[in-house]
């Protein structure tokens, strides 16, 4: 217990330096600035229609936004957790691509797909001769809760489809042979069991549509701001820091208040159950049904995955130029510009800043989930929203606030590259939590008291009991640790020193200037995000065969 | 044993944490800035070289972004110059007392109505114009002329064609908002906000920033818009980036007296530097020849400095004859309340 005591001291001073005193600073700034402490911001905001129609539009559209993505992640969590198929590894690899894209490169996907000049609009203009191009969904509604889904599935499919795949299908099986039906043996055994996983996804992917500014942003336009993006226009560009402070305090009072609701639920929803290696569980499909479900799947992906697709293809025929030509250009492009940087040295920067990103999260991450399991029943729910709130605080508001605290000695972090590793961990930890928790939660603990009564110290209990069974988990916590820092570019607000630039940073750079070369560059740029973080996942995925031999 | 590799390397990142924080060594220089600052490699290093100095540029946003990042570090800045105010945010620079005077030698070289600070807090680098760009191959094919008057948006010609900036996370946007103001006045019977409201009316596109609106909704890019809202210098640096694609520029500048917007750009020494000397000879160095030549390639606006050469493909980057007529003070007393009365009409 000492171990784990002088242990959580690592995440606790973590969170205390790059996380409470950043923000506190920031808001005692903001609102303390005024000679009467603090409340009258709050009057004038409750008090705006404008304001409270923000408040009310970013929750409902957070719900929406998850029951679509839930829609769609389910169905593809099922397909990865229980069949294999040729080409499985590379499509589960590309199917989480989209999390990790700048918003302003898909924007450019959807507009290739169904601009009024994309593919879509072409296709039916010429099918059916119409004049006008017949699907407008750039600048609705609409392509926000598309672009949500599109952003948050991978969320859905990779939390669920870890405890599904560790399900024993025999449960299953046996329910059938009881006599239950499909639909029934799903609702009253299976989704029972997944629930926790289900929830801690949705939970994630509410906090992601909640706290939404890239997609609103560029993709939605100005007539649809979330609390986010309110936040970032008072503080980043009129400067109003009281306003944004008390907006800011609000979002964040709402995530706590949605996150405790969630550890709440979750607390009745957890079933004690023995985890089967995922080996065992999944297997080719064999009656028709199952080749029909898989199929349709995955022409479900490919469709989700257009956009993407339609860069690619963009890219490769930009100009009627070849992709050996773009490539080229890509490489050999040196105007001399004092930002120049060889693309070799922008990738390696991005995948170095993100393994140090994956190491920080699944160090805080493992500490804080096992601390969590241990405490009292009665601060456990506080305790678990509480490192929860990261997800929900703005990242303009946060960024402002290393300005003021960080700033000066003896912690001048500002022009080091640590403070991007540190920002990208703070979105990051939050996921190997919440793939941990529920395996944790769920672990049957006869097997760690089995091991202990046999004479295995703590430490041989935890490397050879626990660790394989929560690897799964904790490549899961893995993967999106990587994915965040490799797609993040929110904090280039804070710092974007050359040597420093990032893959995401460099194509919102490309992405400023006008003209076919710039394009090019940025598309050619994202289409080697795509593929190197296809390979990063991979790679991790991979790190489970060879790293933890037997499971 | 992945969790003992992490803890040691945590340590080490502490370790680190705590020795980076020493302070400059003598001779370096740090230049706050915004996301569309580019220079050559070379010229950086010939101020390197002469003053055998250091010199490293930090972006941190766009033009607003950078300035409040500096009034929230006043006293303690991250730099020790700020380039990029403009003339949207000058008087608010002043106001807040972030940058020490200085008078460069060169300013004779900077005809005067470029001269944006006359206490010289801010010196002037460059200067460019804001206004609507054309995509000339959709107009021919639609048969549509390009438009020659702002009141002509609002027709039923360019229904759904324009694409603007939001003025409140925009700098062109802003800019824009700005012309209209002193285009149609404020308290005339036709004032900026009716005309803003006949537009929206004409399915008006709004995006946040630039790059949103040029590469996902101007039509030259694939999107619905032929019309956006840019810079005069965005046809020349379309040809210039076409790589000999095109022989003119494939984009249109419309140019409507009074009502293109002069942003002009300036660079000040932040206060709490302790390399001012440094500081005041890069802000000669940035008004003398090499460094002015090098600006319209790389950031596509002009040049302030009368002596220095604009490069060929310029030619195509015409000069409006008569931007808006409004002064920077005028701005800042006002700005806040256009971009919410903009706001109220056009976006709820």
């Amino acid at each position: 217990m000492t171990v784990g005591r002088i242990l959580l001291i690592v995440p606790l001073a973590y969170l205390a330096i790059f996380f409470i005193y950043p923000l506190g600073s920031i808001f005692a700034r903001s609102l303390g600035s005024e000679s009467n402490f603090g409340f009258e911001p709050f009057r004038i905001l409750l008090n705006d229609p404008y304001y409270l129609g923000r408040i009310w539009f970013t929750i409902w559209q957070a719900v929406v936004s998850t029951l679509l993505t839930l829609t769609i992640g389910l169905p593809v969590a099922f397909l990865f957790a229980r069949y294999e198929f040729p080409g499985k590894t590379l499509l589960k690899a590309v199917s989480s691509l989209p999390f990790v894209m700048p918003t302003i490169v898909v924007a450019m996907g959807f507009t290739a797909l169904f601009g009024s000049q994309g593919l879509v609009n072409s296709a039916l203009m010429s099918m059916f001769g119409l004049d006008d191009p017949p699907v407008r969904i750039t600048n609705t509604l609409t392509i926000i809760f598309m672009a949500h889904a599109f952003y948050n599935y991978a969320i859905i499919v990779r939390i669920v489809s870890a405890l599904w795949s560790n399900l024993d299908p025999d449960l299953e099986g046996t329910a059938k042979v009881l006599g239950a039906g499909s639909v029934r043996t799903f609702y009253h055994v299976t989704l029972p069991l997944l629930l926790p996983a289900i929830v801690s996804a949705s939970l994630l992917s509410f906090a992601f549509s909640f706290t939404s500014f890239g997609v609103v942003l560029v993709l939605g336009g100005p007539e649809f701001s979330t609390l986010e993006v309110s936040i970032y226009e008072l503080t980043a560009k009129l400067f109003r820091l009281p306003l944004a402070g008390a907006l800011a305090i609000i979002q964040l009072g709402f995530t706590y208040f949605f996150l405790l609701f969630y550890s709440k639920f979750q607390e009745q929803s957890v079933a004690r159950i023995d985890l089967k290696p995922r080996e065992s569980t999944s297997r080719c499909p064999i009656r028709w049904r199952e080749k029909v479900f898989v199929i349709a799947t995955i022409l479900l992906l490919l469709t989700l995955l257009s956009p993407l697709v339609a860069l690619v293809v963009r890219w490769i025929t930009l100009d009627g130029g070849f992709a050996t030509n773009q490539m080229a250009n890509l490489f050999s492009d040196d105007r001399g510009s004092y930002f120049h940087l060889s693309p070799i040295t922008i990738i390696w920067n991005s995948l170095r800043f993100a393994l140090i990103t994956v190491a920080i999260s699944l160090i805080i991450g493992t500490i804080i989930s096992y601390s969590i399991t241990n405490v009292s029943r009665r601060w456990r729910n506080l305790a678990d929203a509480l490192v929860m709130l990261p997800l929900g605080v703005s990242a303009v508001t946060l960024g402002f606030g290393y300005i003021i605290a960080l700033g000066r000695p003896p912690i001048d972090l500002r022009g080091s590259w640590l403070i991007l590793v540190i920002a990208h961990s703070l979105v990051a930890y939050p996921f190997v939590i919440r793939s941990l928790l529920p395996v944790l939660k769920g672990m049957n603990s006869n097997l760690r008291e089995a091991a202990a009564v046999l004479g295995a110290n703590p430490t041989r209990v935890f490397l050879l009991i626990e660790l394989p069974l929560i690897a799964p988990a904790l490549l899961v916590g893995a993967t999106f640790a990587f994915a965040v820092s490799m797609g993040e570019f929110g904090a280039s607000l804070i710092l974007v020193r050359v040597e420093f630039t990032t893959m995401p940073v460099a194509i919102f750079r490309f992405l400023g200037l006008p003209g076919a070369a710039n394009l090019s560059m940025a598309l050619g740029m994202s289409c080697l995000l795509m593929v190197v973080v296809s390979l990063g996942f991979i790679a991790i995925e991979r790190f489970r065969y060879k790293g933890i031999g037997g499971f | 044993m992945i969790k003992l590799t992490g803890i040691v390397v945590f340590v080490a990142l502490l370790t680190l944490l705590v020795a980076a924080c020493g302070s400059d060594e003598p001779g370096s220089l740090i230049v706050l800035t915004n996301d569309s600052f580019d220079i050559g490699e070379e010229v950086i290093a010939q101020f390197e070289e002469k003053y055998n100095a250091t010199v490293t540029i930090q972006k941190s946003g766009d033009s607003g972004e950078v300035l409040n990042r500096a009034i929230l570090e006043k006293g303690n800045p991250s730099g020790d110059l700020l380039y990029g105010v403009d003339n949207t945010f000058l008087s608010k620079a002043l106001r807040e007392d972030i940058f020490i005077k200085y008078k460069s030698s060169r300013i004779e070289d900077v005809p005067s109505k470029f001269v944006l600070d006359d206490t010289f807090h801010v010196s002037p680098v460059d200067y460019g114009y804001v206004n609507i760009n054309y995509d000339i191959a959709y107009l021919e094919e639609h048969g549509l002329t390009p438009p020659e008057t702002l009141e002509e948006l609002t027709g039923e010609d360019w229904k759904g064609r324009l694409v603007v900036q939001n003025p409140a996370t925009s700098s062109p946007g802003l800019a824009f908002l700005i012309a209209t103001v002193s285009y149609f006045g404020e308290d005339d019977d036709y004032d900026y906000l009716d005309f803003w409201a006949d537009l929206k009316e004409n399915e008006l596109a709004v995006k946040d920033g630039w790059s949103e609106a040029y590469y996902t909704d101007f039509s030259q890019y694939g999107g619905n818009q032929p019309l956006v809202l840019s810079y005069a210098t965005s046809p020349a640096a379309e040809l210039y980036f076409s790589e000999g694609a095109y022989t003119t520029p494939p984009t249109g500048n419309m140019l409507v007296d009074k009502a293109t917007f002069l942003q002009i750009e300036g660079i000040g020494i932040l206060k709490g530097t302790q390399n001012e000397k440094l500081a005041q000879k890069f802000i000669d160095f940035v008004l003398d020849i090499p460094f002015q030549e090098d600006i319209p390639a790389r950031m596509f606006v002009y040049p302030v400095n009368s002596k220095a050469v604009a490069p060929d493909f310029f030619k195509y980057a015409e000069v409006p004859t008569l931007p808006a007529d409004i002064d920077a003070d005028t701005i800042d007393a006002n700005r806040d309340e256009w971009i919410d009365s903009w706001t109220k009409v056009v976006l709820r």
